[in-house]
C-alpha cells in the first residue's frame, strides 16, 4: 500500500483527481453565486444546477412535481461516447506531442483540415460507382494524411528553423480556419436541400456515408453512439504500444526529454520532431473523421471566425492524463460526460452548458501548475517519512 | 478614400492596444497568450458597464439633452472598467506563472478558455440570449463623434482631414493612440522601462541588480491584461457596435501576430497593425471599397477572395518567422519562470 502512494503513477492520479474536485467545487460555487444574485434565480435552482454538474449523467429529467428524477440514461450515456470519441483523438494528439517535448496547441488547426479533407472526399467520391465502405475509409485515411501534412508544418519550422511550435501552431490554427472556410464556399456540398438551415454541410449520409454502429445502438438506444469510439480506443492502445514498447517511441520521447543528447546519441533529432507533429497532426484529424463521417452530424463551414472547441479541449484531456494514452481514453470520457451534464443544465434549469466549459478551464488552469501540486504531495510525504524514521529511533 | 482610412484604423488600433499590451508581458518575461481570453473578458465587462450606466439618470439626462460630452465621459469610464479588470483576470496568469512557475504556455490557454466560457455563461443568464447588447440605441447614438455633435452643420464641408478625422469616429481611436505613444515612452526612455525590459533579457542580472524580478514581471502582465481588457471593449465598441457575444474573432490571437511581425517593437508593432488593419478592412468590405471616388470598385473588380485576405495576416507572419527567425529579437527569457536559485 505505502509503495503505491509513493509511485509516480499514483501522484499523477492524485494530483488529477485534485483537478477535478476543485474544478467541480470551483463551478458549483459560481452557480450558487449566480443563483443566489440573480433576480430569476433561487437558491433552490442553485441546489438542482450544482446535483446536475456532479450527476448529470444519470439525470432523467424531471416528474410531475418538478423534482429532478434520476436513474440509468442509455441515450446519455451513448451521446457521451459519441462526443468521447474526437475528444479521444484530439487528446492524444496533444499527449504524444507532450511525451515528445512538443506543446501541439494546433490541435484545433488540425482537426479542421481533417474535416475538410474527410467531409471532401465522402460527399465528393460517387456512391454510385464506388462502394461505401471503401469511401469511408477512403475519406478516414484522407483525413488523417491532411492532418499529418498540416501537423508536419509547424513541425518542420520547429526542427529546421528553431520557431517555437505554439507560435506557428497558432498562426496555422488561423490559416486552417480561413482554408477550411475558403473551400466549402466555393464547394457544393452547402446544403441547400433543407432550405431550414444555412451554413451547414450536407450529412455524409446524403452520399450513403456513414461510421457502422457495430451493435452499439442496440445497446444504447436513442443516442448517437458507433463504431468510431471503438476505432478511437484501438488507436489509444495502438498509441501505447508506439510510444511504450518500441524503439521508434523511445527515440521520440528521447528527443523530447534533450534534443542534443539524442542527437549526441545517433539519432535523428529533426526528422524526430517532423514526425511526431505529423502523427499528432494524424491523430487530430482523425477524430475529426471519426465525429465528421458518423452520418448524423452537420458541419458549420463559415468557421473564419472561431478554431472548434474539441481541439482545444484535447489539452485538458492530455493534461488531465498526465499525457498517457491509456488514461487518455478515461479523461475524455469524463471531458464528455461533463458536456451531457452541461445539456441537462441547459435543458431541466436556468443555467445553461457554458459552466461546464468553465469548470474544464479551472482544471486546465490547475493542471498548468500540476507540478507544484505534485512537489506538494512528495514534501507531505518526505515529512511523513522524517517523523516515521523519529519515531522508529 | 475616407472610408478606407476610417475603417483601417478601426481595425488597426485595437490590434496596436493589444499588440503592445503583448509586448508589455513579453518584455518583462511573460508569454501572454492570454490576451483573446482578456479581450474578451474586457470587453464584456465594458459592455456590461455600460448598460448598467445607461439608465443611471445622469446620463439617461445626457443622452436625451445631447450632453455629448458627458457620454464621452462614459465611454472613458467604461474603457478604465474594462481595463481594471482585465488586469484583474490577468492577475491569475501572473500568479500562475510567477509564483508558482507553472508551464506559461498552458496557464495562457486555461484563461483562453475560461474567459468565453464565463463570459456566455453570464451573459445567458443577463440577456436570456448569446449577445448581450446596450439596453437601449447603438454605439453610434450613444458614442459615435459626428460634425453634428461638434456644432458644424450638417452639410459643412470640413475639407479632407476634418471629413477623415473629425466625422464619425470615436473618441476611443484617438486615446489608444496617445495611450500608445505615451506607453512607449514609458517602456523606451524611463527607469522602469528599462527594468522591465531587462527582465525579460535576463532576470539573473536584474536581481543582481538589485531589481525585484517577480515584482516587475507582475507588472509587465497587468498592464499588458489592463491593456488587453481596454482593447477588447474598444473592439466591441467600434466593430460590433458595442456588444459582446464572448468572442473577439481571434484579434488576440491577430495581436499576437502583430507583435512577433512588428519584431517586438512599438514602431514597427504600429505599421504592422495598420497593415493588418488595412487587410481586415479589405476583407470586410472590399466589395463597396471606392478608393478614389470615380466609382469604379477596383477591389471587387480584381476578384481576389475576401478569404485571401483573411488569411493573408496569418500566412505572412508565418513566413516572417520563417525568414527572420535567424536573427528575431524576441525577449531571451521569455516563458522561463525565474528561479532565483538558478544559475
Amino acid at each position: 500500500m505505502k509503495k503505491l502512494r509513493e509511485s509516480a503513477g499514483f501522484q499523477s492520479v492524485l494530483a488529477s483527481v485534485l483537478s477535478i474536485l476543485i474544478g467541480l467545487l470551483v463551478g458549483s460555487i459560481v452557480i450558487f453565486i449566480v443563483g443566489c444574485t440573480s433576480k430569476n434565480l433561487s437558491p433552490a435552482v442553485a441546489w438542482d444546477g450544482i446535483r446536475l454538474v456532479f450527476g448529470g449523467l444519470f439525470s432523467t429529467g424531471r416528474d410531475a412535481a418538478g423534482a429532478l428524477t434520476w436513474g440509468f440514461n442509455p441515450t446519455n450515456i451513448g451521446n457521451m461516447l459519441f462526443r468521447a470519441t474526437p475528444l479521444i483523438m484530439t487528446g492524444l494528439s496533444v499527449a504524444m506531442a507532450y511525451k515528445t517535448g512538443l506543446f501541439n496547441i494546433g490541435a484545433p488547426g488540425q482537426y479542421l483540415i481533417g474535416t475538410l479533407a474527410s467531409l471532401m472526399i465522402a460527399l465528393g467520391v460517387p456512391s454510385e460507382s464506388v462502394p461505401p465502405a471503401i469511401i469511408w475509409l477512403l475519406a478516414f485515411f484522407g483525413g488523417m494524411l491532411a492532418g499529418a501534412i498540416w501537423g508536419a508544418i509547424p513541425g518542420m519550422m520547429k526542427a529546421f528553423l528553431n520557431i517555437n511550435e505554439v507560435l506557428a501552431c497558432i498562426m496555422t490554427n488561423w490559416i486552417a480556419a480561413n482554408l477550411v472556410t475558403w473551400m466549402f464556399d466555393i464547394s457544393n456540398f452547402k446544403n441547400v436541400v433543407e432550405s431550414t438551415k444555412t451554413g451547414y454541410i450536407y450529412k455524409t449520409t446524403f452520399n450513403n456515408v456513414a461510421t457502422p454502429k457495430m451493435g452499439l445502438d442496440k445497446l444504447f438506444p436513442n443516442s448517437q453512439v458507433n463504431g468510431g469510439i471503438l476505432i478511437a480506443i484501438v488507436l489509444a492502445i495502438g498509441v501505447y504500444v508506439m510510444m511504450s514498447k518500441t524503439t521508434f517511441g523511445y527515440e521520440l520521447k528521447a528527443c523530447g526529454s534533450n534534443r542534443h543528447a539524442a542527437r549526441y546519441a545517433g539519432i535523428q533529432d529533426k526528422r524526430n520532431i517532423v514526425l511526431s507533429m505529423a502523427i499528432a497532426g494524424a491523430l487530430s484529424a482523425a477524430g475529426a473523421s471519426l465525429y465528421w463521417l458518423a452520418g448524423n452530424t452537420e458541419f458549420f463551414w463559415s468557421t473564419y471566425q472561431s478554431l472548434p472547441g474539441t481541439g482545444f479541449n484535447g489539452i485538458p484531456v492530455a493534461l488531465l492524463a498526465a499525457c498517457h494514452p491509456i488514461g487518455v481514453i478515461f479523461t475524455a470520457i469524463f471531458m464528455s460526460m461533463l458536456d451531457i451534464a452541461g445539456l441537462q443544465l441547459t435543458n431541466l434549469t436556468a443555467y445553461n452548458e457554458y459552466i461546464t466549459d468553465v469548470i474544464i478551464s479551472v482544471i486546465v488552469y490547475l493542471s498548468a501548475f500540476s507540478l507544484v501540486i505534485k512537489m506538494w504531495l512528495s514534501s507531505r510525504k518526505k515529512k511523513t517519512e522524517k517523523t516515521e524514521g523519529g519515531s522508529a529511533k | 478614400m475616407t472610408f478606407l482610412i476610417q475603417q483601417t484604423l478601426i481595425y488597426a488600433v485595437p490590434l496596436m492596444i493589444v499588440a503592445l499590451a503583448g509586448v508589455f508581458a513579453e518584455r518583462s518575461g511573460i508569454i501572454n497568450l492570454a490576451l483573446e481570453g482578456i479581450m474578451i473578458f474586457g470587453a464584456f465587462i465594458g459592455v456590461w458597464f455600460v448598460r448598467l450606466m445607461q439608465v443611471v439618470p445622469l446620463f439617461e439626462a445626457a443622452k436625451a439633452n445631447n450632453h455629448w460630452l458627458t457620454l464621452q465621459g462614459l465611454e472613458i469610464l467604461a474603457m478604465l472598467v474594462a481595463a481594471i479588470f482585465g488586469a484583474l483576470f490577468s492577475l491569475l496568469l501572473s500568479f500562475a506563472s510567477v509564483n508558482l512557475r507553472a508551464d506559461q504556455t498552458i496557464g495562457g490557454t486555461a484563461l483562453n478558455l475560461m474567459a468565453p466560457a464565463l463570459v456566455l455563461f453570464l451573459i445567458r443568464i443577463i440577456a436570456n440570449q448569446n449577445t448581450l447588447q446596450m439596453v437601449s440605441g447603438d454605439a453610434a447614438s450613444w458614442f459615435m463623434i459626428k460634425k453634428t455633435t461638434l456644432g458644424f452643420d450638417k452639410k459643412a464641408d470640413l475639407g479632407f482631414l476634418g471629413e477623415t478625422l473629425l466625422h464619425k469616429v470615436y473618441l476611443a481611436t484617438y486615446i489608444c493612440i496617445i495611450l500608445f505613444v505615451v506607453l512607449s515612452v514609458l517602456l523606451y526612455k524611463t527607469r522602469f522601462g528599462l527594468r522591465l525590459r531587462s527582465c525579460g533579457e535576463n532576470p539573473q542580472a536584474a536581481d543582481s541588480l538589485g531589481i525585484n524580478v517577480y515584482r516587475m514581471r507582475y507588472a509587465g502582465t497587468t498592464i499588458s491584461g489592463a491593456l488587453a481588457g481596454m482593447g477588447g471593449f474598444v473592439y466591441a465598441l467600434t466593430t460590433t457596435n458595442c456588444a459582446s457575444n464572448g468572442d473577439v474573432a481571434g484579434f488576440g490571437f491577430l495581436a499576437l501576430a502583430v507583435m512577433i511581425f512588428g519584431n517586438w517593437k512599438p514602431l514597427n508593432i504600429a505599421g504592422a497593425s495598420l497593415l493588418f488593419g488595412l487587410f481586415k478592412c479589405i476583407a470586410a468590405s472590399y466589395s463597396s471599397i471606392d478608393i478614389n471616388g470615380d466609382g469604379i470598385f477596383l477591389l471587387a473588380d480584381i476578384g481576389i477572395s475576401a478569404h485571401l485576405y483573411r488569411m493573408l495576416p496569418y500566412l505572412i507572419t508565418l513566413l516572417v518567422l520563417a525568414f527572420t527567425s535567424k536573427n528575431s529579437r524576441a525577449p531571451k527569457a521569455e516563458g522561463v519562470p525565474y528561479d532565483k536559485g538558478q544559475r
